[in-house]
């Protein structure tokens, strides 16, 4: 009994030091972006800042052009949810439950796409995009990224959990395949949906690699490049930055928050059913 | 309403995998037929092609005399209920029903009358609002049956619908299922794998083995009439006796198995058949049945006196399942049916005989009856 005790006092105690390490460099940026005073690194560090201020976050909206980049980022990363979501079921839904000469070779491309380095395919997409003189436009910034192989896969696994039976007594129903998919099997997959959607959702958002590549002027950045571009040679805006930093965390927090049954659930059924 | 046609179907998986050899069954109007057979033996791949779910291989497939073997599922005019329910986990039990019909472009005030009367004849009405995960499984069994019926299609077609559901259920919607039979005068094809199913509840019954028909006949004519060893084991519960043993002529034709020998008498029209066999093994066949304790059955003519030993019994409420040994044959069990009243016990020694009118005797090569 009291080894149990001392087990799960050793337990809570290893939680609390991993939350510490994943939390503390949020709430650090948090401290700076309230502090009022520019030099931010004086020791000893203050986690709570003497003087505090939300003048930050105002000189935010006021000396950045942050909307433009927040319309950016909202327009890019919405599109790209969508039609992932979109895609990424269709295309999982032809592999999972269609038969078609190729199949499987198809999907073993795709697959095997996933072994190369998103890293070295950054050149060739972008001498593809310029070629469509579509460099620092929406287009450019939003195509690569409206479909992944990922959640292609994540779909295909999730629709091969759905009986048999069910795709049946729709086609005698009188289903087309598509209806099928639209009426039938994108209605029983919220979860791998919301997984496929809140993926989506983050990666887009939070893409830096990309968008520092297509973009060529300030007013296409999206915000983690435009908060990037406070890092300058000279000097670095502390508590600016932060600021931004914090503000760009926000929705992904608040979708996180909002969906963690789906997201949890998600996660979880990927292989599994009701 | 219509009949059903097969015409030699065959189905082959990949290149040899023989799944349905030449199918031959003519399924009348407002018949309830039952496909029965152990797993594996291609019953649902039958019924599966009859809903278009399979390619048929070859030969031809006729639903009310037009060949439909291309025809897709939906314009089969056909409606099927699975083994798993295969209802819409997203739908209400009304739009699980109306669905269908909501497909087919139906009047919506039509559907509410349609799902409204199929819901009142399964005692569904309550339920209309509810989904399928808030109802057991033997009200989404009849929900799936409601989705069929509100249909009104040519052919209805169950795939093991009742094997989910526990045993007093299934007794309940085995009647209902009937009765709904009786109700629509539809044609009806069922599969089970459980013969007692298919005995109770089918017009005619097609045994199956190995993907080749044995017998289409009647629950009453598999019982008494089985046209080979395979449906004479299938049908029946507890399943026929074989003993193998040599037919040889005395005075009358005789069958002899070790100790087992008894005479077949002339006025039972066998011996024409049984005459080549003279000399020959064949397979001998009696069912638990027609096996009678001679101290207790007088009014039957029975065959000449043979004396069982019995290993164990198995009361089951008003009869007993006896399983004995021929006297100096122990190396052979056969069950017996007896009322349970004989209480008998284990070890003890009766004298039995075999009604003569139900021998029956098979080939040893080709197991087919030969009387």
């Amino acid at each position: 009994m009291k080894q149990l005790k001392i087990q799960k006092i050793l337990f809570y105690g290893l939680l609390l030091v991993m939350t510490l390490i994943y939390i503390g460099p949020f709430l650090f940026s948090l401290s700076i972006s309230l502090n009022a005073e520019q030099d931010v690194f004086s020791w000893p560090i203050k986690l709570i800042p003497e003087k505090w201020t939300l003048g930050n976050y105002q000189r935010v909206w006021q000396d950045l052009p942050f909307g433009q980049w927040l319309f950016n980022s909202v327009f890019i990363t919405l599109i790209q949810t969508v039609t992932n979501v979109f895609f990424a079921s269709l295309a999982g839904f032809a592999f999972a439950r269609l038969e078609f000469p190729g199949k499987k070779i198809l999907f073993a491309i795709l697959l095997g796409s996933l072994m190369i380095p998103g890293i070295i395919l950054l050149v060739p997409k972008f001498i593809i995009l310029n070629e469509f003189y579509l460099i620092n436009t929406y287009a450019g910034l939003t195509l690569p990224g409206l479909v992944t192989v990922v959640n292609i896969f994540l779909m295909k696994q999730f629709f091969e959990t759905i009986p048999k039976d069910l795709e049946e007594a729709a086609l005698i129903d009188g289903c087309s395949y598509f209806r099928i998919f639209w009426q039938i099997f994108l209605p029983v997959s919220k979860p791998a949906l919301a997984a496929v959607a809140i993926y989506t959702f983050q990666g887009s958002w939070n893409e830096f690699m990309w968008p520092v590549i297509v973009t060529t002027t300030r007013e296409m950045f999206t915000l983690p490049v435009g908060m990037a571009f406070l890092k300058n040679e000279f000097s670095v805006q502390w508590p600016l930055l932060m600021a931004g930093t914090i503000l760009i965390s926000l929705p992904t927090l608040a979708i996180f928050l909002f969906f963690q049954k789906y997201f949890v659930q998600g996660v979880a059924s990927a292989g599994l059913k009701e | 309403m219509a009949n059903v046609e097969l015409k030699k179907l065959k189905k082959v998986y990949g290149k040899d995998v023989l799944a349905i050899k030449e199918a031959d069954v003519f399924i009348e109007d407002k018949e309830f037929v039952v496909l029965v057979g152990p797993s594996g033996c291609g019953k649902s791949t039958l019924l599966r092609m009859i809903a278009g779910l399979e390619e048929i291989s070859g030969g031809d497939l006729y639903i009310d005399d037009a060949r439909v073997n291309d025809v897709s599922p939906k314009d089969r005019d056909i409606a099927m209920v699975f083994q798993n329910y295969a209802l819409y986990p997203h739908m209400t039990v009304f739009e699980n029903m109306a669905f269908g019909l909501k497909l087919r472009k139906y009047p919506k005030a039509e559907i509410t009358q349609r799902v409204e009367e199929a819901a009142k004849v399964l005692g569904l009405t309550p339920y209309l609002d509810r989904r399928p995960k808030e109802m057991s499984g033997g009200q989404r069994q009849r929900v799936a049956i409601g989705r069929a019926l509100v249909r009104q299609p040519k052919v209805f077609l169950f795939d093991e619908p009742l094997s989910n559901l526990d045993a007093k259920l299934r007794v309940q919607m085995r009647i209902e299922i009937k009765r709904l039979h009786k109700q629509l005068q539809a044609t009806m094809i069922y599969v089970t794998h459980d013969q007692i199913e298919a005995m109770t509840m089918g017009d005619k019954i097609v045994v199956l083995k190995d993907g080749i028909v044995q017998q289409v006949d009647s629950p009453m004519n598999l019982f008494n009439n089985p046209a080979n060893k395979f449906v004479a084991g299938f049908i029946g519960s507890p399943s026929m006796n074989f003993l193998q043993g040599e037919i040889e002529k005395t005075e009358e034709l005789e069958f002899v198995s070790g100790t087992v020998r008894f005479g077949i008498p002339n006025e039972l029209n066998l011996h024409d058949k049984l005459s080549p066999y003279i000399g020959q093994p064949v397979t001998f066949g009696f069912r638990p049945e027609y096996l009678y304790d001679k101290a207790k059955e007088k009014s039957k003519q029975l065959s000449v006196d043979m004396d069982i030993i019995i290993d164990v019994t198995e009361p089951v409420g008003s009869e007993a399942y006896n399983y004995f040994h021929f006297k100096g044959q122990e190396d052979l069990t056969f069950c017996f049916r007896s009322d349970s009243a004989y209480d008998y016990q284990s070890n003890e020694t009766i004298t039995v005989g075999l009604d003569v009118a139900r021998l029956r005797f098979f080939d040893v090569e080709t197991e087919n009856r030969i009387a």
